[in-house]
């Protein structure tokens, strides 16, 4: 009787532990099916052609999404020019000051902003800069996406600082050095693994974006680097070749979404290569 | 002399810079709640209670009631919650309990990351082109109308891409459960079933609600994948396999193409309805999440 | 005994209402050793990061009283410029980790945007290195990071990067007491020779090396001096009974 309930335990036990590794591993599926299907759509538009040449109008074959890497790549950089150097800062003024009052409204928009739905940047963005300008423009896309970043590398900036022993900062001031130079050269130097790894999260998260570049960068059927103008970025086309009715326009968003896939999985990878112990 | 003015000088600039820069981000976001209030204040006068209670959204006949989208968010994320909690669960317990370290958990973790990691747009693309043909077969097979797309596929997609979130906040919390308490129970006999639901969930369950609350804030927001699968249709939606919108999504497609002024401020009337209640569901869920965390040390 | 470099005068101390530093007063003769002593928590550190203004980092505190280094009151000092006059070593090493050995030692002067030339950075680093007995065993990689060292020679690049400075006096907070016995040897002889150029002030537990090493001794208890002298003398005929449990073992 008695070691008829120990068994029934245990038995229960292990059904359990195996139930939370089956619904755990179900999840595999979709991963596996996401991923082969767009290996197996995508993977062979992938070209030379396609990497470089603009998109073909629809009819004709060929041509590629150079206008879209290209786009992506000029949004990426815009927004990370904005928000690194602010978002390392903002991360330098919160870890220096723990208790105060402003760094606890800070950190509540923080969390907002990052809580934010990427569409609702879009539209602010849009209201904050095409509107006043009087057209889209790759720099409204820049703005948004700086927006998503932002909390990214503030929060890794923060995290990093904070783990960093005092004495190291007391060390430099024992030495007589200014404040700005402990922090600009000992202190952001020695947690500058970390702090990369928080940007290129940031970069990992809004390459992929899609939402909130509608109303900014709003995509372009070809190649531009001006700012100032509209300009194609991946998940764009993606979004606008998907929801086309044109074959030879879905293999293109087949192959973009192999690319960024590609893109972003390396970045994380990269990420997990570099990240601190 | 001259260099220690210089000091002074990069002294000042630097702690100003900090300053700014924390200011910049708190001023962004009062600046955002402002303008989607300014902008959205001509709809919401003009249509007062009206918007969210009527379910008549015509652009043409400048008939502007979100009544079906507010529905549409709800029921999208709700089932995505609901669809998505015992996946997500099971994950923040494997990672957070039975397998902190090891191959499979690095494996899971893997998982986990990469999901996370795929955009928006391709969760979109994929369920537009592999998903809703498998629901549409699977529609015919019940005998309902073989929509494919529609609120329960978006719904699907949806609970995917927040399990990533979920299970992360969730094993967090779940790992911060002090040992003491387990080796208590564990010392009296139990086995590690009943640690983990007599003694870990029940210490966890305020992190694991805030986890939950998190990624519901995220379903509510999430535009792109939801607007390729919902359907995008104004109707109330009759069931859940029926097609829909939701606010995100009917802004994600009106707002470029709308001229009418009414018409703008009414669909960024809906941008700040997203924005006020992700702000307060993120608020205090991150609130609980820190509280656990001062508690547990 | 040499004459006075450095006099502290009624020195008081407060984190917010907590008085910490009562009423000190000591001097520090120039180009000796004084061993700061006394049981956990009696405020030696807090003393020691006076001299230096160090306490300025904490916030809400107040000091009352003088300290004085060759007759000028350092509170009257800028600040960064009297810690460019006073080296510091910790309790535990903490060489800059993003800096090869060489930058560690210049690290002074790369913080305060002074600029050196070639011939002068390789002087300096020669010069400190060999005062903290450190050159013989890192000349050969003097680019490799000063982190790559063991715990004993990453004390030794820190007592060379406040060297470098030529600092008149050197602060050292426990230098020793996260170090192996050998290490430990290595730098208390270092110490021992460092003395004809700089005055040493070192709060340490270790009473025997204490004895060993510093000229005057110093013996603190709940933020009071209780009685200070030559180390010989507080060794063998100290006046306060306190002072003479806590020497001879007895407590703290
Ligand atoms: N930053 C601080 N905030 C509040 N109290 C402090 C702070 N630093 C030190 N104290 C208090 O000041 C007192 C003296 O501390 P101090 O570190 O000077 O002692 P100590 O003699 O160096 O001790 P130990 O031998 O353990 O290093 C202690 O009671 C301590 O709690
Ligand atoms: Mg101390």
């Amino acid at each position: 009787m008695r070691t008829g309930h120990e068994t029934w335990r245990q038995c229960k036990n292990n059904a359990f532990h195996g139930l939370i590794i089956l619904f755990s591993a179900i999840l595999f599926l979709p991963l596996a099916a996401i991923i082969f299907h767009i290996l197996k759509n995508g993977l062979h538009v992938l070209s030379w052609e396609f990497l470089t040449a603009l998109p073909k109008p629809m009819g004709e074959s060929g041509g590629g999404v150079g206008n879209a890497i290209a786009g992506t790549l000029l949004l990426i950089v815009l927004s990370s020019l904005i928000a690194i150097p602010i978002g390392i800062f903002t991360g330098v003024y919160l870890s220096e000051n723990t208790h105060g009052k402003f760094s606890h409204i800070i950190h509540v928009a923080v969390d907002m902003l990052q809580g934010t739905p990427s569409i609702v940047i879009g539209i602010a963005a849009y209201i904050w800069i095409v509107k006043p300008m009087g057209h889209f423009s790759a720099f409204s896309g820049g703005v948004a996406l700086a927006l998503m970043m932002l909390p990214v590398i503030i929060k890794s900036t923060e995290e990093t600082l904070k783990r960093i022993p005092n004495t190291l900062k007391e060390a430099a001031l024992a030495l007589g050095a200014p404040y700005y130079r402990t922090m600009l050269q000992i202190i952001i130097p020695t947690g500058f693994q970390g702090i990369l790894t928080g940007v290129l999260l940031g970069i990992a998260r809004v390459s992929g974006e899609s939402a909130p570049l509608l109303f900014t960068a709003f995509g372009n059927p070809f190649l531009n680097l001006n700012m100032n103008k509209t300009v194609q970025a991946l998940p764009l086309l993606i979004f606008n070749y998907a929801t086309s009715p044109y074959e030879d326009w879905q293999a293109y968003a087949w192959g973009s979404s192999c690319l960024l896939l590609i893109f972003i999985l390396s970045l994380t990878l990269l990420t997990k290569a570099i990240r601190p112990q | 002399m001259q260099p220690r003015k210089r000091q002074t000088i990069g002294e000042w600039i630097f702690k100003a810079s900090l300053v700014l820069s924390g200011g910049l981000i708190v001023a962004v976001l009062g600046l955002m709640c402002l303008t989607l209030l300014t902008h959205a204040w001509p709809s919401i006068v003009a249509l007062k209670w009206k918007f969210v209670t009527t379910n008549t959204w015509d652009p043409i006949t400048s008939t502007f009631g979100a009544e079906a989208f507010v529905i549409g968010t709800l029921l999208t994320s709700l089932l995505a919650l609901f669809i998505s909690l015992p996946f997500s669960l099971s994950v923040s317990i494997f990672l957070g309990e039975y397998a902190q370290r090891g191959i499979l958990s690095e494996v899971f973790k893997a998982m986990i990351n990469m999901l996370a990691g795929i955009p928006s747009v391709i969760y979109g693309f994929w369920g537009l082109f592999v998903l809703v043909p498998w629901i549409r077969t699977f529609q015919i097979w019940v005998g309902i109308p073989p929509f494919g797309i529609g609120i329960f596929t978006a719904a699907l997609i949806l609970a995917l891409m927040i399990i990533p979130y979920a299970a992360a906040i969730g094993r967090d919390v779940i790992a911060m459960v002090p040992n003491e308490l387990k080796e208590g129970a564990y010392s009296l006999g139990a086995t590690r079933m009943e640690v983990l639901l007599t003694i870990v969930l029940p210490t966890a369950r305020s992190g694991l609600f805030a986890g939950t609350l998190l990624s519901f804030g995220r379903a509510i927001g999430e535009t792109m994948a939801v607007t390729m699968v919902i359907g995008n249709s104004n109707l109330l939606p009759t069931s859940i396999f029926a097609p829909g919108n939701t606010m995100a999504s009917v802004i994600a497609n009106e707002f470029s193409e709308a001229t009418n002024a009414i018409h703008v401020s009414s669909l960024i009337e809906l941008a700040l309805y997203l924005f006020v209640i992700t702000a307060i569901i993120n608020i205090i869920g991150k609130w609980i999440i820190q509280r656990t965390e001062v508690s547990h040390g | 005994m040499n004459p006075d470099i450095l006099t502290i005068e009624h020195l008081n101390f407060w984190i917010a209402d907590q008085h910490i530093v009562k009423d000190l007063s000591l001097s520090f003769p120039e180009n000796t050793i004084t061993a700061i002593m006394g049981p956990s928590g009696c405020g030696k550190t807090t003393m020691l990061r006076c001299i230096n203004r160090m306490h300025e980092l904490i916030e809400n505190t107040r000091v009352e009283g003088k300290i004085k280094l060759s007759g000028e009151n350092i509170f009257k000092l800028n600040a960064m410029a009297l810690r460019r006059r006073i080296g510091m070593v910790f309790q535990r090493p903490n060489p800059f980790p993003t800096m090869s050995i060489y930058n560690n030692v210049l690290a002074g002067y790369i913080l305060n945007g002074i600029s050196l030339s070639r011939k002068e950075k390789d002087q300096i680093v020669q010069e400190a290195l060999t005062q903290a007995a450190l050159w013989d065993e890192v000349k050969e990689g003097l680019h490799r990071k000063g982190t790559f060292l063991s715990g004993g020679q990453q004390q030794r690049l820190c007592i060379a990067r406040a060297l470098a400075m030529k600092p008149k006096i050197l602060l050292l907070d426990e230098p020793t007491s996260a170090l192996d016995p050998k290490a430990t040897a290595h730098i208390e002889s270092l110490l021992m020779e460092l003395k004809d150029t700089v005055t040493v002030i070192m709060v340490t537990h270790n009473i025997a090396q204490a004895s060993r090493i510093s000229n005057q001794t110093a013996f603190m208890y709940l933020g009071e001096l209780i009685e200070h002298g030559t180390t010989e003398r507080m060794f063998t005929v100290p006046k306060d009974k306190r002072t003479e449990e806590y020497l001879s073992g007895k407590f703290g």
